[in-house]
């Protein structure tokens, strides 16, 4: 077993674990956050999505080492505090999710693009969610509640 | 059409789901996000062999192994005789449903289980399961329903004799069951007809693709009882199976609904459950089961691959006069495929006086297939509404015109059976038609092409109850896993009911302890029937509201009404009372206000979609592009809009996947080359357009408010719409599924090579 120390959601954890364990298992079921899901186990899917230094990551293909002494923001870190994320206000007002499995990945997904892009254009939130299936909706309302988000979190 | 002005304060609105906050912070439990002390991790042994006899399995091995707390193989199964049941709206044979769970005395695809083990960790029961010794008898396999009925065909089950009254000989065979309907003389109709048209289509198997992998957590105490959480759309069904395999009383088992992350059908069965609950009963431990995406493409799903001849006649002012169909689906290693939907729906639509349908259920080396949104519809769409375009401009008609010319309507005698009540096929027709998607410009390489189709939708059995709490809000409790939006369809009927704010209202899917029985979420029937039990046990609510209300007044409950969530007095000399002043009185007027309704819902309203679709290929490498889709369909009453629209976009984006990209390749050993997402490839967010919706309410009378069901039918069109939009781009007829780049690229080559417009397929 070997030892690594990573901020998690702000705070910091100490993970005492088997180096060849992904990320995702990890934060599943050594820290509980089972917000992230699994879906493919080959980073085929982005179900496992998570933020790295506000860089969006699959967990399933990460090994915590790769994540040693660095920042990992997950759905449960999204929101401030008692505050949602204008994602989370837009994907729920908008009825985005329709299963919710998906839905995770693509909130941290689009919470990267928006802070690197306040205000995108569709085809960039295309591109930027490319790597995240949904089978339920046929991304319409996905595409439409980032883009409300972005009209919230761009200056005007 | 849409109706602008309804008489509803909720009903139609597009409030926030209830679970809306669960499923944007990730506390949304799915099947595998439970987690019990002391608890397991199970892994499967599948079968490396698609067709063999199981000479022995030794285990011996696999129990030295540190960690490893449990091994079980069919001798920890009961033999299970025989038996067709409904299960939900597919038959299942339960002793086909045991094996294919744990292979007995043969494997009969790769990926079938032929044992399981539960250790302290993953890594442990994976050397475990390589520890397993199992000798194999293999045999010979068939992939293709054209190998699996070759005369000299290895024969899967030699007790399986096709189910056929016409049958000349009555050995074993690879075909289950021979499907036949006639109406009228077919072969007379197409002497008759100006223009026949005979056609034959290939369809691969695809997967209904939930990105949720199956899952479930069972506990079984010292008594023989187990807790089961898992994923599925529909926990009374988990029970009902799982107790059947493992001939137990169901009461023995309590199944609790996780979050569902996806279905479309494919969680209408069980895979895990059972070898769950017995390795937890042999440790004396919680167990865990998680399928890998290569498990879930291997051994669950997948929707039966077809072979497929649909001969249509019609007279030249386009009168349909004759249609005859003959489908032969993979059933995958068991019997049981949707060929007998495919038969009902396939000429559905239509108004046809002759018609001659065959279809035949054929047993090969390949997972078994399970239900895919309408199952079988689509198939026999993709085939259908392909051949009305080629009749359509045979006779230079316009193929919305040549559909809506033979529309079924009020009072028609379906080519299934029963007559059509009220239904709204032509006004998706008119709806598509009248749109500016019809009348829009197109350019060089571009087509259109349009398409529709027809699911029945389920009624079947469903139980609600109706808590009324002492702040006078509601709690409902509900039995239908929510799949993609029901909690939020059920909150806004009950809103309407009872007369308070939908935000009052708090559903709850409950175990089945907790609530009646219900069936399964499928066949698109969640907010039309057990919406049904919730508007009878809100109106027996409301009853026993009203009668609280006499008694406080000391008035006859004629003398009461409910309007607007309050009890008024008829006369006016009462001030009117709340629900929450009635529910706050409630201890002294008789006790608490609750009910239940449990019933089988009847009344179910049939559906209708039309789609059109405009596509760009790209001559050089066979590239289609979908440019823009529209889709219209009768919802009957749109409780949540929302909803409505994402199953309509959901279905035509399955459609999209089905039409251009997903299939199953299988190697000459029998084994799946692409059971991955990366070489199985789904549409993202950038393979798609805007898809349009045009919700069209006809609705049904059978529904207090009109619904109809509106989960399925939109799947139903959607490859031949496409098909129908390349051929008007490129003068090529494609009759293969998926019309892939290689797929059109050839067709394209092969027109250059010859000089015509050759179909192809």
């Amino acid at each position: 077993m070997d030892h690594f120390e990573v901020r998690v959601n702000g705070e910091l954890r100490e993970l005492l674990v088997h180096p060849h364990r992904t990320l995702l298992e990890v934060l599943r079921e050594d820290l509980g956050l089972t917000g992230t899901k699994h879906g493919c186990e080959l980073g085929e899917c982005g179900a496992c999505t998570v933020l790295v230094d506000g860089i969006p990551q699959l967990s399933c293909l990460t090994l915590p080492a790769q994540v040693s002494g660095r920042e990992v923001t997950t759905i449960e870190g999204v929101a401030d505090g008692g505050n949602l994320h204008a994602l989370q206000e837009s994907f729920g007002a908008l009825n985005a999710a329709q299963c919710g499995y998906c839905t995770p990945g693509m909130i941290v997904t689009a919470a990267a693009l928006l802070d690197r892009e306040p205000d995108p254009s569709l085809d960039q939130i295309r591109h930027a969610l490319g790597g995240n299936m949904c089978r339920c909706t046929g991304y319409l309302k996905i595409l439409e509640a980032v883009q409300q988000a972005a009209t919230r979190v761009a200056p005007s | 059409m849409t109706a602008d002005v309804t008489p509803y304060k909720w009903v139609g609105t597009r409030s926030i789901r209830p679970d809306g906050l669960e499923k944007v912070t990730g506390r949304a439990r799915f099947g595998a996000d439970y987690h019990l002390p002391g608890m397991l991790v199970g892994v499967v042994l599948r079968s490396p062999h698609a067709h063999a006899t199981i000479r022995s399995i030794d285990t011996s091995a696999a129990l030295e192994v540190p960690g490893v707390k449990a091994v079980i193989t069919r001798d920890d199964f009961p033999e299970i005789t025989s038996e067709e049941a409904m299960s939900g709206e597919s038959v299942v044979d339960y002793r086909d449903l045991s094996r294919n769970i744990m292979a007995r005395d043969k494997v009969l695809y790769i990926g079938h289980p032929v044992a399981a083990i539960a250790a302290t960790t993953r890594r442990a029961a994976e050397e475990g399961a390589r520890a397993i010794a199992v000798d194999y008898e293999v045999h010979p396999h068939v992939l293709t329903v054209d190998e699996a009925m070759a005369p000299d065909a290895p024969i899967l089950h030699h007790d399986l004799i096709t189910n056929d009254p016409e049958a000349e000989t009555r050995g074993p065979s690879n075909v289950g069951k021979r499907h036949f309907f006639d109406r009228g003389n077919v072969r007379a109709a197409f002497d008759e007809s100006d223009v026949v048209i005979e056609r034959e289509f290939k369809i691969r198997p695809v997967h209904q693709g939930y990105i949720e992998p199956h899952a479930v957590v069972a506990d079984t105490d010292e008594d023989g009882r187990s807790v089961v959480w898992c994923s599925s759309q529909g926990h009374f069904l988990v029970r009902t199976l799982t107790a059947t395999v493992l001939k137990w009383e169901p009461s023995r088992l309590k199944v609790v609904p996780a979050e569902i992350g996806g279905g479309f059908g494919g969680k209408t069965t069980i895979y895990l459950e059972p070898l769950a609950i017995i390795l937890s009963a042999r440790a004396g431990r919680p167990v865990k089961l998680v399928m890998s995406r290569q498990e879930v493409f291997q051994a669950s799903g997948p929707n039966p691959g077809a072979r497929v001849r649909v001969t249509i006649g019609a007279n030249s002012d386009g009168t349909i006069i004759g249609a005859e169909a003959w489908m032969a689906f993979e059933a995958g290693a068991f019997p049981g495929s949707a060929v007998g939907a495919a038969c009902q729906t396939v000429f559905a639509p239509y108004d046809i006086p002759n018609v001659g349908i065959e279809g035949l259920d054929v047993v090969l080396n390949t997972p078994k297939a399970a239900a895919y949104r309408a199952p079988g519809a689509p198939i026999a769409a993709f085939a259908v509404e392909t051949v009305l375009d080629e009749v359509a401009e045979a006779l230079s008609l316009d193929p919305i015109e040549l559909r809506y010319r033979n529309a079924a309507e009020e009072g028609v005698a379906s080519t299934y059976g029963p007559t059509f009540k009220r239904i709204g096929f032509k006004e998706t027709l008119e709806a598509i038609r009248s749109h500016a998607h019809h009348a829009a410009p197109l350019k060089a390489n571009q087509g259109r092409g349009v398409a529709s189709g027809f699911w029945f939708n389920a009624g079947l059995d469903s139980t609600a109850t109706v808590n009324i709490h002492e702040d006078g809000t509601a709690s409902l409790l509900i039995g239908s896993p929510d799949i993609g939006g029901s909690r939020a369809s059920m909150a806004l009927m009950a809103a309407e009911e009872l007369g308070i704010d939908q935000e009052r209202i708090r559903p709850s899917i409950v175990d089945t302890d907790s609530v009646g029985f219900n069936d399964v979420t499928g066949g698109s029937r969640t907010t039309f029937a057990t919406g049904m039990a919730v508007v009878e046990a809100c109106r027996d609510v409301v009853a026993t509201a009203r009668q609280r209300a006499a008694t406080l007044w000391a008035v006859d409950v004629e003398e009461v009404e409910w309007q607007g969530g309050r009890a008024q007095h008829l006369s006016g000399s009462k001030p009117p009372l709340t629900l929450t002043e009635i529910a706050r009185s409630a201890a002294k007027t008789g006790g608490p206000i609750a009910a239940t309704a449990a019933l089988t819902a009847r009344g179910v309203g049939v559906a209708f979609s039309t789609q059109i679709c405009d596509v760009e290929v790209d001559p050089e490498t066979g590239h289609v592009k979908i440019l823009r889709y529209t889709i219209a369909q009768d919802a009957g009453r749109a409780i949540h809009p929302s909803y409505v629209e994402g199953q309509m976009q959901g279905g035509v984006a399955q459609g999209i996947g089905w039409a251009l990209n997903e299939e199953y390749v299988y190697d000459e050993t029998g084994r799946m080359e692409n059971s991955s997402f990366l070489d199985y490839r789904m549409p993202v967010a950038s393979d798609l357009p805007m898809i349009d919706t045009v919700i069209v309410e006809v609705p049904n009378p059978g529904h207090p408010y009109g619904v109809r069901g509106v989960g399925e039918v939109g799947i139903v069109p959607t490859t031949a719409a496409i098909a129908n939009a390349i051929y008007d781009a490129t003068g090529i007829r494609m009759r293969e599924l998926p019309m892939s780049a290689v797929r059109v690229h050839s067709a394209i080559e092969r027109r250059s090579d010859d000089g015509t417009r050759t179909p192809v397929g």
